[in-house]
C-alpha cells in the first residue's frame, strides 16, 4: 500500500527513443493516460484516512448503475462540466488528507510526474495459462540420458518421508502463471507529454498493451 | 501498431530523407563523436551487409577490414549522432544479408563494382 497519488493509464506498446544527452537509443513502454477524475476524498476526520478515489476510462454511459451514475453526476456537478462514467476506480492512499486542489471532479494529469525521475508500476501481468515448474520457477528438469525415461520436465520429490509426513506449504508446483497483479520498482521515467497525456517510461512495464496500469512516483528512490 | 506510437516514431524520424542504398554498396557514414567538450565528425566507410528495416527504427549494419581486424558496426539510421550516410559505391550482390562477407578474407571478400550504377534516390 505505497501513500502518494499516482495515475491511471493504458500500456500503448514499446518504441525507442534517441536520448541527445547519453547519444544513446532508449527502449521505452509508452503510456496513455488520460486525466483521471477524483470522484471522492476520504479525510481523516470524516474516515480515519486520508485517500482519494480516482476513475479512468471512458464506457458507455448505459454501461453504467444507477448506484455509479449517481456518483458521476455528483462529480459533473463539482467540477461544473459533464463527466462521463468509467471503466476503473481506484483509490489512492495518501500521507495525510487530500489537498485542495484534489477536489472532487477534477483531473488528476500526467503532467505531476514532470520532474520525477523514477516511478513503480503495477498491472496485472500477461497469463501464461498452466505451465510446468521449468518454465514458472526455472527448475533444472532431469538429465535426458543414463536411463531416463518419461521424466525429462518433472520437479523431482516434492518431500520427505514420515517426517513431517506432508508436503511443505508453499512447495513450487506447476500450475497458472501470470495473469496475477505485479509491481516493477524504480523504472525510470524517459519523459511526459502533457499535450498528448504520454508517459514514456524506461523498459517494460507489466502487462499486455491495452491492459490498465498504475503509475506513481518510486518510493524507494 | 497503434496510431501513437506511429506519432511518436514519425517524430523521430529525420527530416531529411535517407538515400536508399542497398546490401553490396560502400558507404561513408558520418558521425558526431564527442570527444570531452568538443564534437567532430567521423567517418566510418565499408560495405552495408543488411538492412534491419523497421521505420523509424531501422539499422543499417556496415562492415569493414582496419588493419586486417574485420569491423562491423550498426548504425541506427535516424540516430541523431549520424550526421549524413554518403554514398560512394554499388557492388554486385545476389542476396540481402551479406553475412558470408564475414568469411571470406582478402581478395575473395571483395564485391564486383556496379559501373553504371547511379547514386541511390532519397526515400
Amino acid at each position: 500500500m505505497g501513500n502518494g497519488l499516482g495515475i491511471l493509464g493504458t500500456k500503448v506498446g514499446m518504441t525507442q527513443l534517441f536520448d541527445a544527452d547519453k547519444r544513446a537509443v532508449v527502449p521505452v513502454t509508452v503510456i496513455h493516460a488520460e486525466p483521471n477524475v477524483v470522484l471522492k476524498r476520504f479525510t481523516q476526520d470524516n474516515d480515519g484516512y486520508g485517500s482519494v478515489q480516482v476513475a479512468y476510462g471512458d464506457k458507455r454511459p448505459t454501461r453504467t448503475n444507477r448506484p455509479d451514475a449517481g456518483q458521476y453526476a455528483k462529480a459533473s456537478e463539482a467540477a461544473g462540466k459533464a463527466v462521463s462514467p468509467k471503466k476503473v476506480i481506484r483509490e489512492w492512499r495518501l500521507d495525510g488528507d487530500p489537498s485542495d486542489d484534489l477536489s472532487i471532479g477534477s483531473e488528476v494529469t500526467v503532467e505531476r510526474f514532470d520532474g520525477v525521475k523514477f516511478v513503480d508500476v503495477s498491472g496485472t501481468s500477461k497469463g501464461k495459462g498452466y505451465q510446468g515448474v521449468m518454465k514458472k520457477y526455472n527448475f533444472k528438469g532431469f538429465v535426458r540420458s543414463h536411463g531416463t525415461h518419461e521424466f525429462f520436465r518433472h520437479g523431482g520429490s516434492i518431500g520427505t518421508r514420515l517426517t513431517p509426513g506432508h508436503v511443505l506449504k508453499g512447495k513450487k508446483m506447476p500450475g497458472q502463471m501470470g495473469n496475477v497483479r505485479v509491481t516493477t520498482q524504480n523504472l525510470r521515467l524517459h519523459g511526459v507529454d502533457a499535450a498528448k497525456n504520454l508517459l514514456f517510461i524506461v523498459g517494460a512495464v507489466p502487462g499486455h498493451k491495452g491492459s490498465v496500469i498504475e503509475i506513481r512516483p518510486a518510493t524507494k528512490k | 501498431m497503434s496510431a501513437i506510437i506511429a506519432d511518436i516514431e514519425a517524430a523521430t524520424m529525420k527530416a531529411a530523407p535517407v538515400p536508399r542504398f542497398r546490401p553490396g554498396d560502400t558507404v561513408k557514414v558520418h558521425v558526431r563523436i564527442k570527444e570531452g567538450a568538443k564534437e567532430r565528425v567521423q567517418i566510418f566507410e565499408g560495405v552495408v551487409i543488411g538492412w534491419n528495416a523497421a521505420g523509424a527504427r531501422s539499422t543499417v549494419t556496415v562492415r569493414k577490414v582496419s588493419y586486417g581486424v574485420g569491423v562491423e558496426r550498426i548504425f541506427p539510421i535516424h540516430s541523431p549522432t549520424i550526421e549524413r550516410i554518403e554514398w560512394v559505391r554499388r557492388g554486385r550482390v545476389r542476396r540481402a544479408k551479406l553475412y558470408y562477407l564475414r568469411n571470406l578474407r582478402g581478395k575473395k571478400a571483395r564485391l564486383t563494382e556496379v559501373r553504371e550504377a547511379k547514386a541511390p534516390t532519397l526515400d
